[in-house]
């Protein structure tokens, strides 16, 4: 009689976990099924573990509930006194030994599959800084950074006038998104300038850390068009969480479109740097530039955050001389968060990070720097093989 | 003579010392890094409180020992508790062995090219040829010399086999009583740690001097300089423990069959020995 | 506090009084309630730090803190958690309780004893001032990965010699704990018939003294590297910062088990006394703690699956990681057996410790998960982690240090604690803490990343609720705060016995226990074998 007992109770309990497990699976999100061959398999693995794993823990809290109800003293239910079961306690260890081998062999499978390394047919090369993301298409020799765009980045601020529910893609949205071709074998070559950070699309069904000095490799074959959004996941500082990477798929045509224009661009921008530039170019530039590669850490408004980060408004650098802010820029201060940016931008931006910076903010020292002047520096800086600072220089 | 009931001593009054001494000491430390002027005497006032307390603490238990307050579940104890401590030395020894290892057999081959680190090789240092010794792909610390294994390093490792030795014979006069006998292999054993200890140094200053081999020398030099540096450091700590027991010997501590201080110390050393050994082999010899 | 009434043959003489009794005590049970206390302010510490995360977190954009201080906060939640609240606490029961139950009259070395306490305040001490730093606390997450961590300001070096310290007081407290039990029990008290609590604490013992050190030589490679221009984490000089990750995690995981095993020696006590019925497969249970802790230092890579690992590596951890919930489900499911045809009551500590069981079982499911490389490739720094880790550290740890308390502090105070608050604070608890929790797999897995201060609006839903949640399990814990100074304070006597099914030495002695129990060891026979526990 108790055994039947025991039956009904368990197959109750059984009804009425599951029941609730189902309606906690319901309500919530789930991972992304991704729009790779890699992705998909990914998913479908982590289907397969969260059912497994669902299944054991519905059992296991049925049978304790089961007890709970039945062997309680308030319903008169004596103890009984048995200390072990070699029959039982066998068959629990050997049962989970094999719904682990169950799983394994597929997590093998799919882990294998994704070492494939051959016939990458397109090469990028991902660089984390903090904090921005710096794209090279090593083929179409096209080079580009991508930072979290202005709306997100102004509605962020701390007392910001603007509600981040009202911005589109709020945090997930970039200045310059990448474009990578649909079906085609893409290997990214990832590595970082100064700390870890990490590469993460979920539609793609991975993330690969970026480490400074070592260059991770990791494939993808996306098989939609589309624009894929995601995020640095390796905590690089203070705007780790405002680090996005945005990819848009497009058809290999329109991909073959789309590198044709960036180069007749970076064409037009080829000798920009030997013309002489007016003050409004500079200055408009320059505040674009501010906006992606400066202002995280000396704030839109010049104003910094203290201890951490000077003040660009009236610091004796943005209004002492000019041969002293130059060379800080160019190669950074060592040892601290300023890195050098010599290497990394254009003669043409830094100039106008210059100017800008030197009569934004109230600083009016009136100064204009010519983008060939630091053309000649930087060609200097190869020539004399005069060391960066920075680990990029290495 | 020994008590029959386990002694519990009724207060303590050295640990709160030592928690300020080492308190002091490592904030003592801190400041200084952060290039504080107060750091350097707040390190030395804890470094000076840990040893006033290491001194009163150890006198007590000398006094509690002789007056023969322990009984052998008390000796074993003490026992367990420096095996363990030993162990603890081991595995800390095993992090920075680990460094080696790990940078010898993965980190600069992968830089080299080898297996994973294909890309990182040619992206980054296509120079770069994995050897060891090495300073790296940036030639940190500029060019080094290492010190040769069969130098100086080999008269090192004979010194500490000796001192295993002489202290060995230490615990034989003891346990024959032989008093003189016993501080005579003590003190031998003690100078051959001093020895030891200078011509380490004087190899340091050769490897600074000539060498242009620095802790700043890349990879190499870091855990050249932090194996051996940290071994320096025990040698130093287990000679004057050495010291100690040999005036204690002097004094006429310890029994034929109650000596754990004698013998705790004698672990100690012989482990300080064996890590001597393997840093041998692994850090000059291969 | 609780252990001041003379016991008739106390012959303690001339012991001090006041801060003084505190600050020299070689007691066990002393020093066992001082580590308790410290745990408790450090659990509010940390907890405080966790409802600044949970209040910027409740919506999206940046409210209250700035991401500067966002990060401090998760570092600084995080260590006090674990080395301020989740460890101490751990020390301070086996203080009190191993030599109770192994009938010695204190621990081993008692004198080094008072040390390992003493150094902890002023390790916290070293480390909370960081906070008022002008360059704030450690920002790198409590792994303190480098290059990162190596940017910290003036308080990098406070930390890492705060961890030095930390790491000198667990080595000499799990010393003192081997010590005691390998030499230190009654007569007839042989190993097979000890407690479970006092073999799950040998063997967490073992680990802390095997890895503390480790630790210290990371963290030490950290310091080295950044004053004294050493090159293990950096690449130009041929080191590599995965180097440090590996160090660490060698350290870390076996952490993670230090944190849980004497939790499971908890869990293992109560549940038999109010099943009224003898543990199920003790012998088993003491062999699964011992694989668990083999198997935790051959897993640590799952930590570190995207650092792009060779594929047998990556394997190879995969495959010893999932091992794990094979000797882990046996204690599952040996709890469950136990509980099976038992004659079951429910107070607070029984409650709690079934709680555990489920809870820690999801956390331990969703961790098994988490050792699949390819699915961890998505899991891995998202909220997913998170949420796996609280249920295991929250749910897990914590819950069974909160029944170890309900169990034993009638048994330390000689009252009984307000059965009907207990009960309140059981289901507040379990029920935020899970409002709490459990939407964090959901962001996991729909992208939200950990150690952000501010996210994308598709997962504001799941954060106020969380937060919410967190708002109410804080406000639970200021309930369970009051429960034990009420129960200090007075309370309904405590029979020596307290549970109707608890066997045990330490249920032999008088509540409160007297300061000095076992000066003369007791013999133990199967009467009080632990696997033959008789119903009363
Ligand atoms: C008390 C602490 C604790 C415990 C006990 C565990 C237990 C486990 N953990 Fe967890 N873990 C942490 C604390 C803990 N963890 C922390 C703090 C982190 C994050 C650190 C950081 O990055 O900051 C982490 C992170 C972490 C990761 C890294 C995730 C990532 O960053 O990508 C992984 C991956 O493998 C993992 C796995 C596991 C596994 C397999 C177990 C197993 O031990 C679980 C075993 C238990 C069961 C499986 C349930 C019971 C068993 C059964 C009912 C039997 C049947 C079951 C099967 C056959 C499946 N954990
Ligand atoms: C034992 C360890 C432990 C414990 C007990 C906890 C307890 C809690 N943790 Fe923590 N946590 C970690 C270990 C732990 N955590 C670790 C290791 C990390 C990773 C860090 C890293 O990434 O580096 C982490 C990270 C972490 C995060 C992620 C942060 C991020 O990625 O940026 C969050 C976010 O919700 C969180 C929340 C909480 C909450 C709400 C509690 C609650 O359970 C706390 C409840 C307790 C109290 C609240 C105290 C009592 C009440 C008061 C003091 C009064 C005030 C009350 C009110 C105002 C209501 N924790
Ligand atoms: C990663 C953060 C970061 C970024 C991005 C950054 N800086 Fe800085 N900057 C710093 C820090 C930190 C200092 C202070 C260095 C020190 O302690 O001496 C600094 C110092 C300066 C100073 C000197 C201020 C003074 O009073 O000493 C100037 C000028 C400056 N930065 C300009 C720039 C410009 C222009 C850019 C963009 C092209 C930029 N910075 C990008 C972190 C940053
Ligand atoms: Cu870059 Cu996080
Ligand atoms: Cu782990």
């Amino acid at each position: 009689m108790k055994r039947t007992n025991e039956m009904i109770v368990g197959l109750a309990m059984v009804a009425v976990i599951s029941v609730i497990t189902w309606a906690l699976f319901a309500v919530g999100d789930n991972m992304t099924p991704g729009v790779t061959p890699f992705s998909k398999d990914v998913y479908q693995l982590h289907m397969i573990i969260l059912g497994i794993v669902t299944v054991i823990g519905v059992l296991v809290f049925a049978a304790m509930f089961t007890s709970i109800y039945l062997h309680r003293k308030s319903r008169g239910a004596k103890a009984a006194q048995f200390t072990h079961s070699t029959k039982a306690e066998v068959t629990w260890t050997v049962i989970p030994i094999l719904i682990l081998v169950v799983m394994a062999v597929p997590a093998t499978q799919v882990l294998i599959d994704m070492e494939d390394t051959s016939g990458a047919e397109l090469n990028v090369k991902v660089t984390g800084y903090q904090w921005l993301w710096e794209y090279e298409y090593i083929e179409d020799e096209i080079q580009f950074y991508s930072a979290l765009d202005r709306d997100s980045n102004y509605a962020r601020q701390i007392g910001a006038t603007r509600d981040p529910r009202e911005v589109e893609n709020y945090l997930l949205e970039v200045d310059k998104r990448v474009v990578l071709p649909t079906d085609t074998r893409i290997r990214f070559l990832l590595t970082s300038n100064d700390v870890i950070h990490s590469w993460w699309v979920p539609d793609l069904g991975w993330k690969r850390d970026a480490i400074p000095g070592m260059v991770n490799e990791a494939w993808t074959l996306i098989e939609e068009p589309g624009i894929y959004r995601g995020q640095c996941t390796e905590l690089c500082g203070k705007d780790h969480g405002f680090m996005p990477v945005v990819i848009e798929a497009v058809t290999p045509e329109e991909y073959r479109a789309w590198v044709d224009s960036q180069k007749a661009e970076m064409a037009a921008n080829d000798n920009a740097a030997e013309r002489t530039w007016t003050r409004d170019e500079l200055m408009t530039l320059g505040a674009d530039v501010y906006a992606a590669q400066c202002a995280s850490c000396h704030q839109g408004d010049g104003s910094g955050l203290e201890p951490a980060f000077p003040a660009l408004a009236g610091s004796a650098v943005t209004v002492g001389a000019i041969e002293d802010h130059i060379d800080l820029i160019m190669n950074g201060r060592p040892g601290t968060a300023m890195a050098g940016f010599g290497q990394r931008l254009a003669a043409e931006d830094i100039a106008a990070a210059l100017t800008y910076t030197r009569n934004a903010f109230g600083n009016e020292t009136g100064d204009m720097v010519q983008p060939m002047r630091i053309l000649k520096l930087k060609n200097g800086v190869v020539e004399g093989g005069v060391a960066d600072t920075g680990p990029a220089g290495l | 003579m020994a008590s029959a009931n386990y002694y519990v001593p009724h207060t303590a009054k050295w640990p709160i010392v030592g928690s300020i001494g080492l308190f002091l000491l490592v904030s003592g430390f801190a400041n200084w890094m952060n290039g504080s002027t107060i750091g350097p005497w707040m390190a030395i006032a804890g470094a000076a409180t840990v040893i006033l307390m290491m001194f009163g603490w150890f006198a007590d238990v000398i006094r509690e020992s002789e007056a023969g307050l322990y009984n052998d579940k008390v000796d074993a104890s003490f026992r367990q508790g420096m095996i363990w401590f030993i162990f603890s030395e081991v595995m800390f020894f095993g992090a920075f062995f680990g460094a080696l290892f790990y940078a010898r057999i993965f980190a600069v081959p992968w830089i080299g090219g080898e297996g994973t680190g294909v890309m990182t090789n040619s992206l980054l240092y296509p120079e770069f040829q994995a050897a060891w010794p090495t300073n790296g792909p940036a030639g940190l610390g500029g060019d080094f010399k290492t010190i040769g294994a069969f130098e100086l390093p080999l008269i090192n490792t004979l010194i500490l086999l000796t001192s295993g030795w002489t202290i060995t014979m230490a615990h034989w006069a003891l346990k024959k009583m032989q008093r003189k006998a016993l501080v005579g292999w003590m003190l031998a054993t003690v100078a051959l740690g001093v020895i030891f200890l200078f011509l380490q140094s004087y190899e340091y200053v050769h490897a600074y001097r000539d060498l242009g081999l620095t802790l700043g020398s890349g990879i190499y030099g870091s855990t050249f300089f932090m194996l051996t540096g940290f071994h320096g450091l025990h040698v130093t700590v287990g000679s004057i423990m050495l010291l100690v027991i040999a005036f204690r010997c002097m004094k006429g501590h310890f029994k034929p069959d109650h000596h754990f201080g004698f013998e705790a110390v004698a672990w100690y050393w012989h482990f300080v020995d064996v890590v001597w050994l393997v840093l041998f082999l692994f850090v000059y010899v291969v | 506090m609780t252990t001041q009434t003379a016991h008739a043959d106390d012959h303690h003489h001339e012991a001090p009084k006041g801060l003084a009794r505190w600050l020299f005590t070689t007691n066990h049970k002393e020093i066992g309630s001082l580590y308790l206390i410290f745990s408790l302010a450090m659990f509010l510490v940390g907890g405080a730090m966790a409802m600044i995360i949970r209040a910027e977190l409740f919506s999206p954009g940046l409210q209250l803190v700035n991401p500067e201080f966002f990060n401090q906060m998760t570092t600084m939640h995080a260590l006090v958690m674990i080395f301020g609240a989740v460890m101490p606490a751990f020390v301070g029961l086996a203080n009190w309780m191993v030599p109770m139950m192994i009938g010695a009259p204190d621990m081993a070395l008692p004198r080094m004893n008072n040390w390992s306490f003493w150094i902890l305040p002023f390790a916290f001490l070293m480390l909370l001032s960081t906070l008022f730093m002008p360059s704030g606390a450690p920002a790198s997450g409590w792994t303190l990965y480098p290059p990162l961590s190596l940017q910290g300001g003036n308080s990098f070096a406070f930390v890492i010699f705060a961890i030095h310290l930390m790491g000198i007081s667990s080595i000499m407290g799990a010393i003192n704990i081997i010590a005691t039990i390998l030499n230190m029990r009654a007569p007839g008290m042989t190993l097979l018939r000890m407690p479970l609590f006092v073999w799950t604490w040998l063997i967490t013992a073992f680990l802390l003294i095997a890895v503390m050190p480790v630790l210290a030589g990371a963290v030490t490679m950290l310091l080295t590297d950044r004053f004294f221009d050493t090159s293990f984490f950096n690449a130009a000089g041929g080191g590599d910062p995965v180097m440090y990750q590996h160090i660490f995690w060698f350290f870390g995981h076996p952490e993670v088990y230090i944190m849980i095993l004497p939790a499971f020696g908890i869990i293992s006590e109560i549940i038999p006394t109010f099943s009224r019925k003898p543990l199920f497969g003790y012998t088993a249970m003491v062999y699964a703690t011992a694989s668990i802790a083999f198997l935790s230092f051959i897993v640590w890579a799952h930590h570190m699956f995207t650092v792009g690992m060779p594929l047998g590596a990556s394997l190879f951890f995969m495959y010893a990681t999932m091992i794990i919930a094979v000797p882990t489900g046996i204690k599952v499911f040996n709890w469950v057996s136990t509980m099976w045809r038992g004659s079951m009551t429910f107070e607070t500590p029984m409650l709690f410790a079934i709680a555990f069981v489920i809870l820690f079982t999801i956390g331990g499911l969703s961790g098994v998960m988490l050792a699949i490389v390819p699915a961890d490739f998505q899991y891995h720094d998202t909220y997913f982690v998170v949420a796996h880790f609280h249920y295991v550290l929250v749910t897990g740890a914590v819950f069974a240090i909160m029944a170890a308390a309900y169990y034993w502090l009638p048994k330390w105070t000689g009252h009984m604690y307000d059965e009907r608050l207990g009960k309140i604070h059981f289901w507040w608890s379990t029920i935020s803490v899970n409002v709490l929790f459990f939407p964090q797999h959901y962001l996991g897995l729909a992208g939200m990343p950990r150690r952000i201060p501010d996210y994308a609006v598709q997962f504001a839903e799941f954060n106020m609720i969380s937060s919410i949640g967190g708002f109410a399990f804080g406000l639970a814990q200021l309930l369970f705060v009051y429960i034990v100074i009420k129960c200090v304070r007075g309370g309904e006597k405590a029979t020596a016995q307290v549970w109707e099914g608890a066997r045990g030495l330490e249920w032999t002695v008088p509540s409160p226990a007297p300061l000095h129990t076992f000066d003369t060891p007791p013999l133990v026979d199967d009467s009080l074998e632990h696997k033959d526990r008789l119903p009363s």
